[in-house]
């Protein structure tokens, strides 16, 4: 794929611009759901791209053709990853609460009033990390097995079970969970 | 509630969020402006670099090593012929001017630029 690559630094930018462009909304929703709330989410999606920016050039001549995606949520996953090493904190907003910080579009509006997403939204919170974060690379983001397979350094077959076995401990927390309108509270995303 | 109907809703629950509009604007901007003071600190840095003697010292020794490595390839060489020209020189004058002549002739070849 030597012939795809940049000619010079001007078409280096075009296809980081391209990139960019085409995966904002896939880093910021992963972030989003990752940290629980915009600011934070805000922060880390820029993070992301400052650094994909760095390393663009050697991702395109590694890549060797495949779609960058997964190595942009790779990065993500690092970055929050150290957000919280560094911070020594976990989030302390839950995300039920996070839309009135910075964007008037929210999760929470679009769940609102369907008590059942809440609770699987809630649901979700409560897996361990890495099953949680492959249920929204799969159902936020909409990657497919070998994309999260990359993106999480797993193999495909080991990607095809993490995600089986998250949504069946999932359907489980859901089934436990008190009927309709008794958990109010709100839950925080875990780390 | 069957596997397809709980997929469903927990696609429903995990709806991809938009990003604020000004966050996109925002990263535009960093990345415009990294792009700039990149270009500006590498001209800045060339410019500097021809400037600065301490600079001058790496290509200076590459010129000298290449040379030095030029220079001995021909010795090698006209040491290997020595016996030969020894053979069809009948006395040491005509010896020195084989020797002398298998010297140019070397240099030619091997550092014709020089």
């Amino acid at each position: 794929m030597a012939d795809d690559q940049p000619k010079n630094k001007a078409e280096l930018d075009a296809r980081f611009t391209e990139l960019y462009r085409a995966h904002l909304r896939d880093v910021y929703s992963y972030s989003y759901y990752r940290v629980g709330n915009h600011h934070d989410a805000e922060d880390l999606t820029e993070q992301t791209f400052l650094q994909a920016y760095r390393h663009f050039e050697r991702a395109l001549r590694e890549s060797n053709g495949r779609p960058l995606r997964p190595w942009l949520i790779r990065i993500a996953h690092n970055l929050a990853a150290n957000f919280y090493r560094d911070r020594s904190r976990k989030p302390e907003s839950a995300i039920e609460d996070a839309g009135t910080i910075s964007s008037p579009h929210t999760t929470e509006s679009l769940v609102e009033g369907r008590e059942e997403l809440r609770t699987i939204l809630a649901g979700v919170n409560q897996l361990p990390d890495d099953r949680r974060e492959a249920l929204i690379m799969r159902f936020a983001l909409g990657m497919d097995n070998r994309e999260i397979a990359r993106a999480l350094g797993r193999t495909d077959g080991a990607t095809k079970v993490l995600l089986h076995r998250a949504i069946r401990q999932l359907e489980g927390i859901v089934a436990d969970a008190p009927p309709d309108g008794a958990s109010a509270d709100p839950v925080e995303v875990s780390t | 509630m069957s596997a397809t109907d709980f997929e469903s809703l927990l696609r429903e629950a995990l709806t991809p969020v938009d990003p604020p509009a000004d966050l996109a604007q925002r990263l535009e901007l960093t990345l415009v402006n990294l792009t700039e003071l990149a270009q500006e600190e590498l001209e800045s840095w060339e410019l500097s670099t021809m400037r600065d003697p301490r600079n001058w010292v790496r290509p200076a020794a590459a010129a000298v090593i290449g040379a030095s490595a030029g220079t001995a390839l021909v010795v090698l060489r006209v040491r290997g012929r020595h016996k030969v020209r020894a053979e069809q020189s009948s006395n040491l004058l005509e010896l020195a001017e084989r020797t002398i002549q298998d010297f140019a002739e070397e240099a030619r070849r091997i550092l014709p630029d020089r």
